[in-house]
C-alpha cells in the first residue's frame, strides 16, 4: 500500500488495508460456503444415511450405498459378499470416455490454439471469439441439436449416402462414438483456451535458437515447444476430462442403454421415486474423490516443477 | 547507390578466404524490400560487423544467413557452397539471440551442450566440451543453475558457450550486448573481441551502436534502408565516409554545404561558406558543383593570428570535463561543432568572440549525396 500523501503515514494506510481484507473476502466465503461446502457436505451426509422408498432420506445411519457400490449380497441380500463389477464397470468406462474426449480435444485442440496464438495479433480475438460463439447456445439445446445431426436420417447420413460414400446410414445415434463426438464437441473450448494463453506467451525464438542448434522441426517441438506449454496442456486436460467424467447430457441424449457414464448413473438416483438417495450421494463422493485425486496429483507435480 | 566496395585506402582489397559471400540479395515482405540486393564477402577469421540504425535491414540479412528468413532473390554463400535454401539446422553457424533465447528448463550445462547433443555427439564428449564452453566463459561454478537464476551478463555468456560449443564454421551475433548495462557493455566487447580471435571463428556481429563497431570490427559495413552504404575498416568508415550517411552516422561530425571548383587527382578545391583556397579529397564520380563535406569537430582547432582557415562567432561554450565543445555560426549562418581538448593552457573563447579555425590536413572530406 502506498502512503496516504494527506496523512503521510504508511503504517496507517497498511493497518487500514489489513483491516479491509475480513470484510471484503466476506461474500467470496458466502458464496464458497453455501454453494460448494454446504452441498458437499449435505451430500456427504446423505451417503451414510438410510434410503426412504419414495425417494428421499430416513436419518439413521448406514454404510448400505457404500456397500451396494462394490458388493454384490444376491437378489435378497443374504448371499456371502462378492465384489461388485456393475458400478466399477460404469466408473471404468466413464473415465475411458473420458479420457479418449481429452485426447481427442488435445489432438485437435493443440493445432488450433497453435493456429490462433500464431495468427497477427488484430485477428486473434475474432478466432478467439468465433471458438466462443457456440457457447452462447445452452448446452441442454446443442447436444439435443446434435442428436438430430447425428441421427439415421441427419444431415450427416444423408450426406453420406448422398455422396455414395456408404450404401445404409451408419448407425451412430446411441454408441460410444455419440458420446464421445458429444464430449468433445462440449468440451474443446476448455482445452484450446488455455493452451492458446501459454502459447501466445511462448518466446518463439526458443524455437528457432533450438533450430540453430541443430534440431529439426519435429525434435524442437518434442524438446523445446512441448516442455515450454506444457502448463496450459495440463490445465487444458484438466478442464476437460473433469466435466467429461461426470457429463450426464451427452450420454444421456447421445448415448443408448449401454454407454451408460457415472453422471447419468447419479442424475438417475435422484430422479422421481425410483431414485435411490444415499446411493446416488455415495457415487458422486467416490467420482469427487478421483477427481481430487487427480488434481492433487497435478498439484504435486507441478510444485515439484517449480524447485 | 547499391553496395559499394570503396576503393578507400584501409578497404582490404582482396580477403583472404571468403567465409560468407552474399550476392545480390533480395528480401521482400509483400512490396517492402527489407534488403534491395545486398552483395558483401566476409572473409575467414574475420569479425565483421553490419551497422545500421533500426529498420536498416542488418537483423534480416543476419537472419538470412542463419536460414530464419528465406530470402527472395540472391545467393548466400557458405564456404564456397550456396546454402539459401538449407533450413537453419543445416547450415553450419550458430547464433548468439539479442534476448539470449536460452532453454528455461535446461541447466546451464544443458544448454550448451543442447547443439552437440543434436548433432549426436556421445554423451561423454558432450560433457568434456560443454565444461571447457562454460570454464571458457567463466561459468563453471553455475552449470547445474537454471538461465532464471544468472544475471544478465552471465545469461549472455551461457548464449554465447552454447553458441561456440558446436564449434560453428560462422558464429552470429544478433545485437548480443544491447541488453547489458554500461560498464558490462564494454567488458564484454574486450572479451568478444579476444574471443573470436583465440577461437578463430568468423564473426558476424550486428549492431546499431557505432562504438561498439568501432571499437570490435576488422571491417564494418554501414547499411542503411536495406543497402550496404560503404565497407571498410574502423579508420576508413571513420575518416573517409563515402557519403552523407555514414559521416552523420558515424561519430559526430559538420555537415556543411560547398561549391566545389576544380577537381585534380582526387583533391578537389572547395569554397566553403566564403572561405575559399581549402581542399578536400574526393570520392570517385564527383562533379564540381554545390555539394556537402564532412569535417569531424576534433579535427578543428583555435588557430593562431593570420593562420585561420575559417572565422566564426562563437555562439555557446559548453564545458564537457575532458573536452570543451563550441557551437560557432559560420557567415553563411551554418553553425560549426568544435571539440577542443581541455587544457589548461587554452583560454576559453567567449561568447560572440569572432574566432578563427585551423582545419586539419586531410580533415575535409567530400560526400557523395
Amino acid at each position: 500500500m502506498a502512503a496516504d500523501p494527506a496523512t503521510g503515514s504508511a503504517t496507517r494506510g497498511g493497518t487500514g488495508w489489513r483491516e479491509l481484507v475480513a470484510p471484503l473476502l466476506l461474500p467470496s466465503w458466502l458464496v464458497i460456503g453455501i454453494f460448494l461446502v454446504v452441498p458437499v457436505a449435505l451430500m456427504a451426509t446423505y451417503s451414510f444415511l438410510t434410503k426412504d422408498f419414495r425417494g428421499g432420506i430416513v436419518w439413521q445411519f448406514s454404510l448400505d450405498a457404500y456397500d451396494q457400490f462394490f458388493l454384490d449380497r444376491g437378489l435378497f441380500g443374504d448371499e456371502p459378499p462378492q465384489p461388485n463389477w456393475n458400478y466399477i464397470a460404469i466408473f471404468w468406462r466413464s473415465i475411458w470416455q473420458a479420457g479418449l474426449a481429452t485426447l481427442l480435444c488435445l489432438v485437435i485442440g493443440f493445432p488450433t490454439a497453435w493456429f490462433i496464438a500464431t495468427r497477427n495479433p488484430r485477428h486473434r480475438a475474432l478466432w478467439i471469439f468465433l471458438i466462443t460463439v457456440p457457447y452462447w447456445v445452452n448446452l441442454l439445446i446443442r447436444t439435443v441439436s446434435m442428436r438430430f445431426l447425428l441421427r439415421d436420417q441427419g444431415p450427416f447420413n444423408e450426406a453420406l449416402l448422398a455422396l455414395g460414400l456408404v450404401d445404409s446410414p451408419l448407425r451412430i445415434i446411441n454408441t460410444d462414438v455419440a458420446v464421445q463426438i458429444g464430449l468433445f464437441y462440449s468440451y474443446l473450448p476448455f482445452m484450446v483456451l488455455p493452451i492458446y494463453a501459454a502459447v501466445e506467451r511462448y518466446d518463439f525464438s526458443l524455437s528457432e535458437a533450438a533450430r540453430d542448434l541443430y534440431a529439426g522441426p519435429w525434435t524442437t517441438l518434442r524438446v523445446i515447444v512441448l516442455p515450454a506449454v506444457k502448463p496450459g496442456i495440463v490445465a487444458g486436460c484438466i478442464l476437460v476430462f473433469v466435466p467429461s467424467l461426470g457429463a450426464f447430457l451427452a450420454p444421456d441424449l447421445l448415448g443408448g442403454a449401454r454407454t451408460y457414464m457415472i453422471g447419468s448413473l447419479i442424475d438417475e438416483q435422484f430422479r422421481g421415486s425410483a431414485g435411490n438417495w444415499p446411493f446416488g450421494s455415495a457415487a458422486a463422493m467416490i467420482l469427487l474423490t478421483m477427481v481430487l485425486a487427480v488434481l492433487l496429483w497435478h498439484a504435486r507435480s507441478a510444485g515439484r516443477e517449480q524447485r | 547507390m547499391s553496395s559499394v566496395q570503396s576503393k578507400i585506402p584501409g578497404t582490404r582489397e582482396s580477403p583472404q578466404r571468403e567465409a560468407v559471400g552474399i550476392k545480390r540479395v533480395v528480401k521482400r515482405y509483400g512490396s517492402f524490400e527489407a534488403l534491395k540486393g545486398v552483395s558483401l564477402s566476409i572473409a575467414d577469421n574475420e569479425f565483421f560487423t553490419l551497422l545500421g540504425p533500426s529498420g536498416c535491414g542488418k537483423t534480416t540479412l543476419l537472419r538470412s544467413i542463419a536460414g530464419f528468413e528465406e530470402v527472395s532473390e540472391g545467393e548466400i554463400a557458405l564456404f564456397g557452397s550456396n546454402i539459401a535454401t538449407l533450413p537453419p539446422e543445416r547450415r553450419p553457424v550458430n547464433t548468439v539471440f539479442q534476448q539470449y533465447a536460452l532453454f528455461p528448463h535446461m541447466s546451464v550445462r544443458e544448454n550448451v551442450a543442447f547443439g552437440l547433443r543434436m548433432k549426436g555427439v556421445a554423451p561423454a564428449e558432450r560433457e568434456v566440451r560443454a565444461a571447457e564452453m562454460l570454464e571458457m566463459v567463466h561459468l563453471s561454478d553455475f552449470a547445474d543453475r537454471l538461465p532464471s537464476q544468472l544475471s544478465g551478463g552471465q545469461q549472455q555468456r551461457v548464449a554465447l558457450a552454447r553458441a561456440l560449443a558446436p564449434r560453428p564454421r560462422v558464429l552470429l551475433l544478433d545485437e548480443p550486448l544491447s541488453a547489458l548495462d554500461l560498464k558490462l557493455r564494454q567488458a564484454m566487447r574486450v572479451e568478444l573481441k579476444q574471443l573470436q580471435e583465440t577461437t578463430g571463428i568468423t564473426f558476424v556481429f550486428v549492431t546499431h551502436d557505432q562504438e561498439e563497431a568501432l571499437a570490435m570490427s576488422d571491417r564494418i559495413a554501414v547499411m542503411s534502408a536495406g543497402e550496404v552504404q560503404q565497407v571498410g575498416n574502423p579508420q576508413a568508415i571513420y575518416e573517409a565516409p563515402i557519403n552523407r550517411f555514414v559521416a552523420d552516422f558515424i561519430g559526430e561530425t559538420n555537415v556543411l554545404p560547398v561549391t566545389v571548383g576544380e577537381i585534380t587527382g582526387g583533391v578537389a578545391k572547395v569554397d566553403l561558406a566564403g572561405c575559399r583556397g581549402l581542399t578536400a579529397s574526393a570520392p570517385e564520380g564527383v562533379v564540381p558543383g554545390a555539394h556537402h563535406v564532412s569535417i569531424r569537430p576534433e579535427r578543428l582547432s583555435l588557430a593562431a593570428t593570420g593562420e585561420a582557415d575559417l572565422t566564426a562567432r562563437v555562439q555557446r561554450v559548453v564545458y564537457l570535463g575532458t573536452d570543451l565543445q563550441l557551437l560557432a555560426r559560420l557567415a553563411d549562418d551554418t553553425v560549426l561543432t568544435v571539440r577542443l581538448q581541455n587544457s589548461a593552457r587554452t583560454s576559453l573563447p567567449r561568447q560572440g568572440e569572432e574566432i578563427g579555425f585551423r582545419i586539419e590536413e586531410g580533415a575535409v572530406r567530400l560526400l557523395v549525396d
